[in-house]
């Protein structure tokens, strides 16, 4: 489980500061399925940003499994960067010299795992999200669809707690963006809790609960057709 | 953070960039690194070889590998014949050679000198040796460069060096005497004391050894009669040892049979004149000199390499670390990286030096005025110097991989400065 509360982010460029964030307030528990959405400038991207630790926030509170992070070191917020979070970059943001497989398993031999486990478990996982043929090819052999769904790959083979997603179909013909959306619609439903951040709102509102941003503020927060759908 | 994790990650990053890192890159990396490595030895060892050259052939042609010498407060080896029977017993001597010196003059010209006119005459150094147990050591005859080398049976013929010749050792110092119009055939006058003989010049020496090209060879039956030396007490003995021999054990041999009562006995390092060993010390100083500079120049290669290399993969970097990879198994994968370059480049380099750089130095020295200059690369040297590569690049490789490692990861990752 995720605590936000009154998270406040500024970036100070020489004289200039930009308030991007003014006080938010946002919990996202176990089996989740968040989208955030928003124009652009609205803070969308940074909110997630804060909430998985890749950026430290101006003031506010983040508190992560009952745990607050305002007074963890960098190797804490790394370790649980490591452990309980997954990453999806809207530019897929794999390591271009290392293959599909090699990719995947960089968390997973970072975690401690041996490297036969770590390679059958990069394996299994890739071939779930149907690129086992395409296990010992680099990224620029992929392409953008596979690529994403080798960083999916990367993101959920340690099994992370929350799966955060940045703009995850946005460089994607619609082909593409809609496996990628069945990709995390399968995932959610085995468990996965997923904070998704998106200005494409047909994508959104696949996810349980849509969070609409504006100005640095949450504007509002509705439950989806889909989520009423499976509560029904 | 130094853990075995960091370290094993860091090598799994390293070795799939390498591996697929565009080949030109690599080779002009690796190429530069051989040639820092041939600069780190070469020119130092070209330095010490200019000296080592000259040393190898003052040992060659004039000392052999052990000296024995009369005693600073002697004119002679007293006791000479009871000593060289010594050396007969001495294990591992191959050859020796007995030598007589005395100071003496040579003259010619002197039949058709006019009166006033400055006589044609050279101070020098006069040796009797055996010329077959000689060539044993120093190998002289093949120094002959005009008419022949002496025969134990030559009579009032002498082997003249070629640096008391004008036409080879044209130098005009009031100091420095030569004769003018010698050549093989001349008669020239040789004094010794107060002993006077004429004789004929048979052979002309020349080697690049000034002892032994500034002197004149007398066959030593006839010479110890010129000098009074009929009780066989000579100055010097020159010895050359078996192959694999070692001088100290031979040296320390002959002072244990008691040989240093009538002579100092040396091997050819400690005969060495101190300014030889001076020169050696500063060539070696500035051989280092040099060196330290291309190892600053590789240290700054390999820094821009890697710099440019972390600068470029910087968003890479930072999803690395964003997704938990530490950012000392990111350091490390540079550090390996850098450590490969110097170890193949060294690698690449200890073939040229001991596969073809040494050996070819061996069989066509540099031919430097006072000596045939050789390539000296001692193992243990080379080894310090493949080591001191690597350091420098280990240094050089972690600096940039840090200063970029430590930026915040969000801002690597958007490319914000």
């Amino acid at each position: 489980m995720i605590e936000v509360t009154q998270l406040i982010k500024t970036y100070v460029n020489g004289p200039i500061e930009t308030r991007v964030l003014k006080g938010i307030d946002i919990t996202a528990s176990n089996g989740d399925f968040i989208s955030i959405m928003g124009k652009s400038g609205a803070g969308k991207s940074t909110l997630m940003y804060q909430m998985s630790l890749l950026d430290d926030p101006t003031s506010g509170k983040i508190v992560i499994d009952g745990e607050n992070t305002e007074t963890m070191t960098p190797l804490q917020k790394s370790r649980i960067r490591l452990i309980k979070f997954g990453y999806v970059f809207q530019d897929y943001a794999l390591m271009p010299d290392l293959t599909a497989a090699e990719n995947v398993v960089l968390p997973l031999l970072m975690q401690g795992l041996s490297r036969t486990a770590a390679f059958a478990k990069a394996a299994e996982t890739l071939e779930r999200m149907q690129l086992g043929h395409r296990l010992h090819n680099l990224p620029s052999q992929l392409s953008g669809g596979e690529q994403q769904r080798v960083s999916i790959a990367r993101a959920v083979a340690h099994e992370p707690k929350v799966l955060f997603a940045d703009e995850p179909t946005a460089n994607l013909d619609n082909v593409s963006s809609k496996a990628v959306m069945d990709t995390f619609l399968e995932l959610h439903e085995a468990g996965q809790t997923i904070i998704m951040v998106t200005h494409e709102e047909e994508y959104a509102r696949l996810a349980d609960r849509v969070v609409i941003m504006d100005d640095g503020r949450i504007l509002r927060e509705e439950r989806s057709e889909r989520h009423r759908h499976r509560a029904a | 953070m130094l853990s075995w994790l960091n370290v094993k990650i860091g090598f799994f990053l390293a070795v799939r960039q390498l591996r697929r890192a565009s080949l030109w890159t690599t080779a002009l990396i690796i190429f530069v690194m051989v040639l820092t490595f041939l600069n780190l030895v070469v020119v130092s060892g070209i330095l010490i070889g200019l000296i080592q050259g000259s040393i190898n052939q003052f040992r060659a042609q004039s000392t052999g590998e052990v000296i024995i010498s009369n005693l600073d407060d002697k004119k002679y080896i007293e006791n000479s014949p009871n000593l060289l029977a010594l050396v007969d017993t001495i294990p591992g001597i191959a050859a020796y050679s007995a030598r007589y010196i005395e100071g003496g003059t040579v003259e010619a010209n002197y039949r058709t000198r006019k009166e006033g006119e400055k006589p044609n005459v050279a101070a020098t150094q006069i040796t009797g040796i055996d010329p077959h147990d000689e060539n044993s050591v120093t190998n002289l005859s093949q120094f002959v460069v005009e008419g022949s080398y002496l025969s134990p049976g030559d009579y009032d013929q002498i082997l003249m060096g070629a640096y008391n010749l004008r036409q080879y050792f044209p130098v005009e110092n009031p100091g420095l005497q030569v004769l003018d119009n010698v050549g093989v055939g001349t008669k020239v006058r040789v004094v010794v004391g107060d002993v006077t003989r004429e004789v004929t010049v048979k052979g002309i020496l020349k080697t690049k050894v000034d002892e032994v090209s500034r002197n004149v060879f007398f066959v030593d039956s006839q010479y110890r009669s010129m000098i009074g030396r009929s009780d066989g007490n000579i100055d010097q003995v020159a010895i050359r040892l078996e192959p694999g021999a070692r001088p100290e054990d031979v040296r320390d041999a002959l002072i244990r049979s008691g040989a240093d009562r009538f002579a100092k006995v040396q091997t050819f390092e400690d005969a060495q004149p101190k300014f030889l060993k001076d020169i050696i010390a500063t060539f070696g100083m500035l051989g280092a000199a040099f060196s330290s500079i291309g190892l600053v120049v590789a240290s700054i290669t390999i820094f821009i390499v890697v710099f440019i290399n972390a600068i470029t993969r910087r968003k890479f970097i930072g999803i690395l670390k964003g997704i938990g990879v530490s950012g000392a198994a990111i350091q490390y994968s540079y550090v390996f990286q850098s450590v490969f370059y110097a170890i193949i480049g060294s690698a690449i380099g200890l073939v040229l030096v001991y596969a073809f750089l040494v050996p070819y130095f061996e069989r066509n020295p540099i031919d430097f005025p006072f000596s045939d200059g050789i390539l000296v690369a001692e193992y243990g040297e080379t080894l310090f110097r493949v080591g001191l590569l690597v350091v420098s690049n280990i240094i050089a490789g972690f600096i940039p991989a840090w200063m970029i490692v430590r930026r915040n990861t969000l801002d690597s990752i958007l490319g914000r400065n």
